[in-house]
C-alpha cells in the first residue's frame, strides 16, 4: 500500500496514467484490434519528442523566462546539412551525425551569445535565431530532398519484438538524463539556478557556465533529433521540425515539470510524448473531424496539465 | 517612557497636543518594535526624533500615519480619540501627512499626476492643469529655483528631484488641511542648499502653526530645526528635551548605551602575518578592508551603507590590486532573496556548497548528503525530526541555521555574513557566536555585516562604513558602542 502511495506522489505518474487510460480507450474503441501495433507505432514516433524534450526540459528547470523556440530550426537545419554531406553513402553515417551534433553546438553557442552578451531575453533570442537559422536551411537546401543512406534509414526503423531499437537507445538516454539531472553537481545546479539564481550564485554554483551548458546541449539534442528523424523519413523536410515548438513544452509540462523551474523529472517525459500520441491516435480512430479533434487535444492537455499541477500543489 | 529624563519644555502648552500617541505598542512576530511609547506634538512646534537602526522610528511614524495599526494604545488628534478604525484616509482628513523614506511616487506617472493623487477634489477636463500648477506653486515656494517640471515623468528625476516633489506634494493642500507633517529622512538625498530651503520652509511652517515631526541620521540637523528632541532606543522613548538642552555627544550617548557591555579579554593580535582579504571598499576609502587568518571581522555602519557591497566584492574576488585568498562562502540575511531554494529538503539546501565533496566517484553520494546533514543537525541545532523534510517545514531561525550551516560544511575559507541573525531568537545566537568562535580558532576568517552592538562586541576587528566608505578602523581594545555610533553618523551636519 505505501508502495502504491509513494508511485502516486510521483510526479511524472500522471502523465503515464493518462497515456493508459487512452491508449485503453483506443482499444476498448477497436475491441482490442490493432492495440499492440498502436502501441509499437507510438513508442516510434514518442521517441522523437523525448530526444528534443530532454533538452527542452532541463533548459525550462533553468527557471522563468527560459525556453528554447529555436528547436524545430535546428532539427532541419541539422538534419538537411547531415543528409546533403551525406549524400546517401553508408560510409558517412558517422562522420555525418558529428556533423548535426557540430551544428547544434553552433547553434547553442550562438543562441547563449544572444542572451549573455546582447542581454536578450531567452525567449527572444531562441525565436529570432531560429529564424537565421531556418533561413540557413533553405539556402542550403534550396528544396532538395537528399535521400538517407540506407543503413541509417534502415536503422532508424528497425525493431526488436516489436519495440524500435531508436526506442530502446533513447530509453536508455533518458535513464542516463535521469541520473545526470538528480545526481551530478550539474544537474543540482540546473535546479538551484531555477529556484533561485542569485541565491545559486552565492552558494557558489558556477551559474554561468552551467547556463551555456544547457542551451548548447539542449541545441545538440535537437540537431540529433533532426538527423534520425531525416533518416527515418527518408530525408530531411524544410517543415519537419515544425510540431516540435509546441510539443516540446508541452511534453515537459506534462511529464510533471515544472514551468516555473527549478523542478524537473526525466520519467514523465516519456508519459507525456506517449500520451500526446496516443491521444491523437484515440481521436483519429473515433473518427472525429480536424477541427474537434484539435480543439479536443488542447483541452485533454489542459485537464491532465491542472490534474497533475493540482495534485503536486497539495503534496508539498 | 523613562520619565527621569523628560523636564518641562519651554511651552507645554495648554491646548491639546496636534496629535499625540499614548502607551503605543507593536510587534512583529517575535520582535517587538515599540514597547509602550508616548509622544505628542505640540501645535506651532518641530519634534526631532532619532535612534539608532531598528529603534523603532519608522514603526513609530507608520502608526502616526495610519499605514500600521498598532497592538495597544491610543491615537488623539487635537485631543480627539482616533485610535478605533484609524487609517491613512483618516489621518489625511484630519490634516497629518507624510513623507517616507522609501519615496512613494509613481514612477511611471508624471509629477502632476502624481500630485493629482493625493488629491482627489481636483476633477473635470482641466485636472492636470489643476494639479500641476498646485505642484508647481508648492515647489516654487519651498525649493525656489527647482527646475521641474509639472509634466516630467518622475522615473526621469534625479533622486534629488523625486524627493523635492515627494516633498512639496505632502504640503500642499485642497480639500484637507496640512497641520502635522512627517517627514522621515527628508534631507538623505538632498544636496546642502536644498536640505536648507527645506529647513527654512520647516520652520515658516511651523511659525506659521503647523507642526513637524523630523526624523535623520544628520544630527547637526535634527539639534537646528528642532524645538523639542525626541531619543528613541529599543522601541521606547529613552530621552526627550528641549533641543536647546543638547548638543551632539549628548545626543550620542543618549542613543546608545554609555557604558560598553564587557567583553571578553581582546585576544592577541592576529595581525601579524599577511591579510587574507585586503580589498579597497568602496569609492574614496582611505582605509583599506583587511582580514587576517583566524579574525572575526565586523562591518559596522548604519543600514545600507555599502557593507554589503563589500562583502560581494569579496565575494567576486575583488578588482584590479585587491587580495583575496582562499575559498569564499556567504551567508546570506534576506533569505528569501538570497539564501533559500524553496523546493529543497534541508539536506538539500544544506549540501548545495559542498557538492564536490559529497560525490562518490562522479555521482553525488545520497548517504554522504545524508551524512553531512545529519552532523549539522547536531552541531547547530537544526529542529527536524528529518533532514529530507523540504526546507520551509522549518521556522525561520532554522531555515538560518541551514544557512549558517551550509556555509560552515563548506570548504571555506572566508566566511561573509550578510547580516544574518536578523529575526533570529536570542539562544539561537549565542550558540551560533560560539560556533563561530570555534570556527576562526580553527583558522577560518569571517567578514560580518552586522547592524547589533553586541555582535560587534564579539568582533577582533570592527571598520565602520558611512556614504559607502570605511570612516572608522577599530582594533578590539578600541571598540566602544559610542565609537561605533560616533562614526556612523556625519561630523557636518
Amino acid at each position: 500500500m505505501s508502495a502504491i502511495a509513494k508511485l502516486a506522489r510521483q510526479p511524472w505518474i500522471f502523465a503515464f496514467v493518462a497515456a493508459v487510460a487512452v491508449w485503453l480507450a483506443t482499444a476498448a474503441f477497436t475491441h482490442g484490434q490493432g492495440a499492440g501495433g498502436v502501441l509499437s507505432v507510438a513508442f516510434t514516433f514518442a521517441t522523437f519528442f523525448v530526444i528534443v524534450a530532454i533538452g527542452q526540459m532541463f533548459v525550462v528547470t533553468l527557471g522563468p523566462g527560459n525556453v528554447d523556440l529555436s528547436i524545430p530550426a535546428t532539427m532541419t537545419l541539422a538534419g538537411t546539412v547531415s543528409m546533403k554531406i551525406m549524400d546517401g553513402a553508408n560510409w558517412m553515417i558517422l562522420p555525418g551525425y558529428l556533423i548535426a551534433v557540430a551544428v547544434g553546438l553552433v547553434v547553442g553557442l550562438f543562441n547563449v551569445a544572444l542572451i549573455r552578451l546582447l542581454r536578450i531575453p531567452p525567449i527572444i533570442a531562441t525565436l529570432s535565431s531560429s529564424f537565421v537559422i531556418q533561413s540557413a536551411a533553405i539556402w542550403y537546401n534550396r528544396g532538395l530532398r537528399v535521400k538517407p543512406p540506407t543503413l541509417l534509414a534502415d536503422f532508424t526503423t528497425a525493431k526488436i519484438f516489436g519495440l524500435p531499437v531508436l526506442a530502446i537507445i533513447v530509453i536508455l538516454i533518458a535513464a542516463v538524463m535521469h541520473v545526470v539531472l538528480t545526481r551530478t553537481v550539474y544537474g543540482r545546479t540546473v535546479i538551484a539556478i531555477g529556484q533561485n539564481a542569485r541565491a545559486a550564485r552565492l552558494a557558489g554554483l558556477d551559474v554561468g557556465r552551467v547556463r551555456l551548458a544547457t542551451y548548447v546541449m539542449c541545441a545538440v539534442f535537437a540537431a540529433s533529433c533532426g538527423y534520425v528523424l531525416a533518416g527515418f523519413s527518408g530525408g530531411a523536410a524544410l517543415n519537419m521540425g515544425q510540431e516540435y515548438l509546441l510539443s516540446s513544452i508541452a511534453v515537459v509540462v506534462i511529464g510533471g515539470t515544472s514551468v516555473a523551474g527549478g523542478f524537473a523529472n526525466v520519467p514523465g517525459l516519456w508519459g507525456a510524448a506517449l500520451f500526446l500520441f496516443l491521444l491523437v491516435t484515440m481521436l483519429n480512430t473515433f473518427g472525429l473531424g480536424a477541427g474537434v479533434r484539435l480543439v479536443l487535444t488542447g483541452l485533454i492537455i489542459i485537464t491532465v496539465i491542472v490534474i497533475a499541477g493540482g495534485s503536486r500543489a497539495n503534496a508539498r | 517612557m523613562s520619565l527621569q529624563e523628560v523636564d518641562s519644555g519651554p511651552a507645554p502648552a495648554l491646548a491639546p497636543a496636534a496629535v499625540s500617541l499614548a502607551g503605543v505598542e507593536k510587534r512583529f512576530g517575535a520582535v517587538t518594535a515599540l514597547a509602550g511609547v508616548s509622544l505628542a506634538v505640540p501645535k506651532g512646534a518641530c519634534v526631532g526624533l532619532v535612534g539608532h537602526n531598528g529603534a523603532g522610528k519608522s514603526t513609530l511614524m507608520n502608526v502616526l500615519a495610519g499605514t500600521l495599526a498598532p497592538d495597544t494604545g491610543s491615537v488623539a488628534i487635537t485631543g480627539r480619540d482616533v485610535t478605533a478604525g484609524y487609517a491613512i484616509a483618516t489621518a489625511r482628513e484630519n490634516g497629518v501627512r507624510c513623507i517616507f523614506q522609501e519615496g512613494s511616487l509613481c514612477p511611471n506617472l508624471t509629477v502632476a499626476e502624481n500630485a493629482r493623487i493625493e488629491h482627489p477634489s481636483l476633477t473635470g477636463f482641466s485636472w492636470r492643469t489643476d494639479a500641476g500648477r498646485l505642484i508647481r506653486q508648492k515647489l516654487d515656494e519651498i525649493f525656489p529655483g527647482h527646475g521641474i517640471r509639472p509634466g516630467a515623468m518622475v522615473a526621469d528625476l534625479s533622486i534629488a528631484r523625486r524627493q523635492m516633489v515627494e516633498i512639496a506634494r505632502a504640503f500642499t493642500v485642497t480639500a484637507s488641511p496640512v497641520d502635522v507633517v512627517i517627514l522621515d529622512e527628508p534631507t538623505s538625498s538632498l544636496d546642502q542648499t536644498i536640505a536648507e530651503q527645506l529647513l527654512a520652509h520647516i520652520r515658516r511652517f511651523v511659525e506659521a502653526g503647523g507642526s513637524a515631526i523630523f526624523i535623520s541620521h544628520l544630527l547637526g540637523e535634527v539639534l537646528e530645526i528642532s524645538d523639542r528632541v525626541v531619543v528613541m532606543r529599543d522601541g521606547k522613548v529613552v530621552a526627550e528635551r528641549p533641543a536647546r538642552d543638547f548638543d551632539r555627544d549628548g545626543l550620542v550617548a543618549a542613543m546608545g548605551s554609555v557604558a560598553a557591555a564587557a567583553s571578553a579579554a581582546p585576544a592577541a593580535s592576529r595581525r601579524t602575518a599577511a591579510p587574507r582579504v585586503d580589498i579597497d571598499a568602496g569609492r574614496g576609502s582611505t582605509v583599506r578592508l583587511t582580514a587576517h587568518t583566524g579574525e572575526i571581522v565586523g562591518l559596522a555602519g548604519l543600514a545600507g551603507h555599502g557593507q554589503t557591497d563589500a562583502l560581494l566584492t569579496v565575494f567576486d574576488g575583488g578588482g584590479a590590486g585587491d587580495r583575496v585568498e582562499g575559498a569564499v562562502a556567504f551567508i546570506a540575511g534576506d533569505r528569501q532573496t538570497d539564501g533559500a531554494f524553496p523546493l529543497w529538503s534541508i539536506a538539500e539546501n544544506l549540501g548545495i556548497s559542498s557538492l564536490g565533496a559529497l560525490r562518490r566517484g562522479r555521482l553525488i553520494s545520497t548517504a554522504a548528503e545524508d551524512a553531512l546533514a545529519a552532523r549539522w543537525r547536531e552541531r547547530i541545532g537544526i529542529r527536524t525530526p528529518d533532514v529530507w523534510n523540504p526546507l520551509l517545514s522549518l521556522s525561520g531561525g532554522n531555515q538560518q541555521k541551514v544557512l549558517f550551516a551550509r556555509a560552515l560544511a563548506s570548504d571555506a575559507d572566508i566566511i561573509l555574513m550578510d547580516d544574518p541573525m536578523r529575526g533570529v531568537d536570542v539562544g539561537t545566537k549565542q550558540e551560533v557566536y560560539k560556533i563561530l568562535r570555534e570556527e576562526a580558532d580553527k583558522g577560518r576568517t569571517f567578514l560580518w555585516y552586522t547592524t547589533e552592538m553586541d555582535e560587534l562586541l564579539i568582533c577582533d576587528h570592527v571598520y565602520v562604513f558611512r556614504d559607502r566608505m570605511i570612516v572608522a578602523d577599530l582594533a578590539r581594545a578600541d571598540l566602544t558602542e559610542e565609537a561605533v555610533i560616533q562614526a556612523s553618523f556625519r561630523h557636518d551636519a
